[in-house]
């Protein structure tokens, strides 16, 4: 029997049309805008001014701090500018931008196809290639990958998981992945075990509805001792860090306890992807696999893109542009990620950033939220709750701004997966109102 | 530039709505209907159309006029509510009763607590109880429900008017519940009523025993709760609950004395037990919303009927039951065992 976490979760329908389509590579951009908050911390410093000449691979920003990671160029040319640019939501974030001049790559990078499967750096090594090259969490949280690998007094890790579950609806890109990059990403996912001890195992969770996922994964994972893969049963948010742990490993993470302490640390496919790239090939990560999709069949695929491409420029590639580089009018709204958790788009002009997972592009009648009714206390939104929460009461205590009471039941614990909304019969905007309380009381806790 | 739609995640929702789910209850209904209706036509029919259409009038009035807001009939809660009061009353019921029952369900338990989703207890069930009390002679002179189909019906007068009384001896009975509650209480054993009243297990189960409407076939109950199942609207924690419950207790004195009380199958196939279970007890705005409290709620759904069964002064107690346990469901609702244990700072 498969295996999957204990508590709620939905089972939303797959939609994942672009699933068959090979990954393809989409043309260099004219210019890339690389945001200084591409992570989870502080954000990087830029290292370039305006007029410098770049080379791919290329620093342009460095970490500022540890828990920060720095920027690499993705095109090569000239820096035309380090100031403030709106991001995809409109949010004004320093910038370095880039305008390309040809596809000059820095020394030392193997641009080559060819699997460079043999290990020869010591974990050290590892460690270092992983900070300089700005490797972060491709799951989603973008939280720079060595610092997860860093380790924490009094917890040792005990297992290396490796996250294959992709359980939001829609998104092909680890699946294609995996299809065409199996080998790799277990290297790469290899590499960063031996970096957290030679005794730490390593499982691959891939959701069932990934059939060729799993057979391909696992017979790769037949020729390393230390892996092997663990089909999961489609649920969502089993891509959770929390969620994946107790399906994996049965171990629940506790409140406010980081996922270590139950001895497992997790890391996205594309990580481990990202890790083999700049381990073994010295390539820093200035491109990621994204999937553009929706329920319009033509504009269904899965692309590498440079990081920092505009997003019109990969919607152009994609033919959901009119002649006149407009949205289609079919499509209402543009969501960077997945339908559950991805975030609306609201500036064409701002780049794909090193974490982007998809552009899912919907329609009116698939995405206009419908008037909300009376609570019937059907209890819907407490059953989905992964977390264990109560959605109903925690929505009503955010209206009334009673803050102690919503961490008494625990609002910080909410990881925002959009189950409650996503099955309130009543369509109660839930998790809005939870969100908001939540940014409140932390700001106010900020201040204090 | 054409404008862009910009919300908060997530941006799809499931296809579930209010009011699918009451379409599904009421769907889930009607094989009781359609049994009601099969065993007392006409009568049945007026019934049943005087209380949906009472509730529904009721709550798009007292919504629009009184409360000043949009109408929510749609939600087709009202409807809902109209058949399961129809469906717990006798089937000679006069029209200004079920009308009574309807003010009662959808004016006092409903509306005045704030409408769907507000009221502590079972609107349909408040109404029946109400209705119980006020008028014990037409709540108890249960028509017997044997094929009348003709428009000769007699049972038609007795709507119209109301008529007290004046149902024919031969269309008249006590429940089964009843009958053994009198006859125990006047010294027969189980095995002379039981002889003396010819109860059948298999008329319980497909229908005839008098009783109100919707008591009539346990087998048509059963098919509506497979269905409600089926298409995820309940829990079965509730209705197992109720029913394990009441055959244990039930079980255990029969056991002890066979002879005085009933056995627990006479007990789940009369009265309203799983009536009561599969339509009423589950009820989402009454009934606790984690396992743990729908489990307790369910079990003392089932031990307050059986007391008031065996001892109390009514034949039947599923209604008062149901009522009780809604009293302790916001109590109940702060049973929650989380398995996430609060762990603060891990450096």
């Amino acid at each position: 029997m498969s295996k999957t976490f204990s508590i709620g979760g939905i089972h939303p329908i797959d939609r994942k049309f672009s699933k068959d389509r090979p990954i393809e590579d989409l043309p260099v951009p004219q210019r890339v805008y690389l945001p200084m908050n591409q992570h989870l911390g502080m954000p990087s410093v830029p290292i370039v001014k305006k007029g410098d000449r770049v080379k791919v691979g290329q620093p342009v920003a460095e970490a500022a701090g540890f828990v920060s990671a720095p920027v690499h160029a993705s095109v090569s040319g000239t820096v035309a500018d380090v100031a403030l640019y709106p991001d995809f939501q409109g949010k004004r974030v320093l910038t370095v931008v880039i305008e390309t001049e040809g596809d000059e790559w820095l020394e030392g990078i193997d641009r080559t196809s060819q699997l460079k499967q043999e290990i020869t750096t010591v974990p050290e090594e590892t460690f270092r290639k992983i900070t300089e090259m700005g490797i972060v969490g491709l799951g989603g949280a973008a939280f720079p990958t060595h610092v997860k690998l860093t380790p924490i007094d009094g917890m040792k890790p005990e297992y290396l998981i490796l996250n294959g579950s992709e359980c939001e609806p829609f998104l092909t890109s680890d699946y294609r992945l995996m299809l065409e990059h199996g080998q790799e990403i277990l290297i790469g996912a290899e590499l960063m075990r031996r970096v957290l001890g030679t005794d730490v195992n390593g499982i691959i969770g891939i959701e069932e509805n990934k059939p060729l996922a799993i057979s391909a994964m696992q017979k790769i994972a037949a020729n390393y001792l230390q892996w092997k893969v663990v089909p999961l049963k489609k649920r969502y948010p089993q891509g959770g860090e929390k969620q994946l742990i107790d399906a994996v490993l049965g171990r629940k993470v506790a409140s406010f306890a980081l996922p270590i302490s139950t001895g497992a640390i997790v890391q996205n496919v594309g990580t481990a992807f990202a890790v083999y790239e700049a381990v073994q090939k010295g390539k820093p990560l200035i491109s990621n696999i994204l999937t553009v999709t929706g329920s319009d069949p033509t504009i269904q695929k899965n692309y590498r893109f440079r990081v920092g491409t505009p997003i019109r420029d990969i919607l152009y590639s994609a033919g959901a542009l009119d002649s006149e580089e407009n949205l289609l009018p079919h499509f209402a709204k543009l969501v960077s990620g997945g339908p559950m958790m991805g975030k609306a788009v609201v500036n064409l002009q701002a780049p794909v950033v090193k974490s982007s997972s998809a552009l899912l592009l919907l329609t009116e009648k698939e995405t206009k939220r419908q008037e909300p009714g009376d609570c019937i206390r059907c209890a819907k939104c407490f059953q989905a709750c992964p977390m264990h929460l109560q959605p109903y009461l925690l929505y009503q205590l955010a209206l009334a701004g009673r803050t102690e009471e919503l961490e008494k039941h625990r609002v910080f614990d909410c990881i925002e997966c959009g189950c409650c909304l996503y099955t309130c019969p009543a369509h109660i905007p839930l998790l809005d109102q939870i969100r908001l309380a939540k940014n409140a009381s932390l700001k106010n806790k900020r201040k204090k | 530039m054409n404008k862009l739609l910009v919300s908060p995640a997530p941006h799809l929702h499931s296809k579930e709505t209010t009011r699918g789910i009451m379409r599904d209850v009421i769907i889930a209904l009607m094989p009781s209907v359609l049994v009601s209706l099969y065993f007392a036509g006409v009568s049945a029919f007026l019934v049943l159309t005087v209380s949906v259409v009472g509730c529904v009038l009721l709550e798009h009035l007292i919504v629009k006029y009184m409360m000043k807001k949009k109408t929510t009939v749609h939600d087709l809660s009202a409807v809902v509510t109209g058949l399961i009061l129809a469906l717990n009353l006798p089937v000679s019921s006069p029209w200004w009763m079920v009308l009574i029952g309807c003010v009662v369900a959808i004016g006092v338990a409903k509306m005045t607590f704030g409408g769907l989703g507000h009221n502590l207890f079972n609107p349909a069930l408040v109404a029946r109880v109400f209705l119980l009390i006020s008028f014990p002679v037409q709540m108890t002179n249960w028509a017997v429900t044997n094929g009348i189909f003709t428009p000769e019906n007699p049972l038609i007068p007795g709507f119209l008017l109301g008529a007290q009384g004046q149902l024919p001896d031969a269309l008249s009975g006590a429940t089964p519940l009843g009958i053994i509650k009198e006859g125990l209480a006047n010294g027969l054993t189980m095995d002379v009523l039981s002889q003396q009243h010819n109860f059948s297990y298999w008329q319980m189960l497909f229908g005839q025993i008098n009783g109100s409407m919707g008591e009539a076939s346990a087998l048509a109950i059963l098919i509506g709760f497979v269905y409600l199942l089926a298409r995820k609207v309940i829990k079965p924690i509730i209705p197992l609950a109720i029913v394990v419950t009441v055959a244990l207790f039930s079980g255990i004195l029969h056991l002890i004395d066979p002879a005085h009380y009933a056995d627990p199958l006479f007990h789940l196939l009369t009265g309203g037990v799983l009536l009561g279970a599969v339509f009423m007890a589950t009820d989402y705005v009454t009934s606790p919303m984690s396992s743990l409290g729908m489990l307790i709620f369910g079990v003392g759904i089932g031990l307050v009927t059986m007391i008031i069964r065996i001892w109390g002064v009514y034949p039947e107690g599923v209604s008062f039951a149901i009522l009780f346990m809604n009293a302790w469901v916001p109590l109940l609702n702060k049973i929650k065992p989380s398995p996430y244990k609060k762990e603060v700072n891990l450096g």
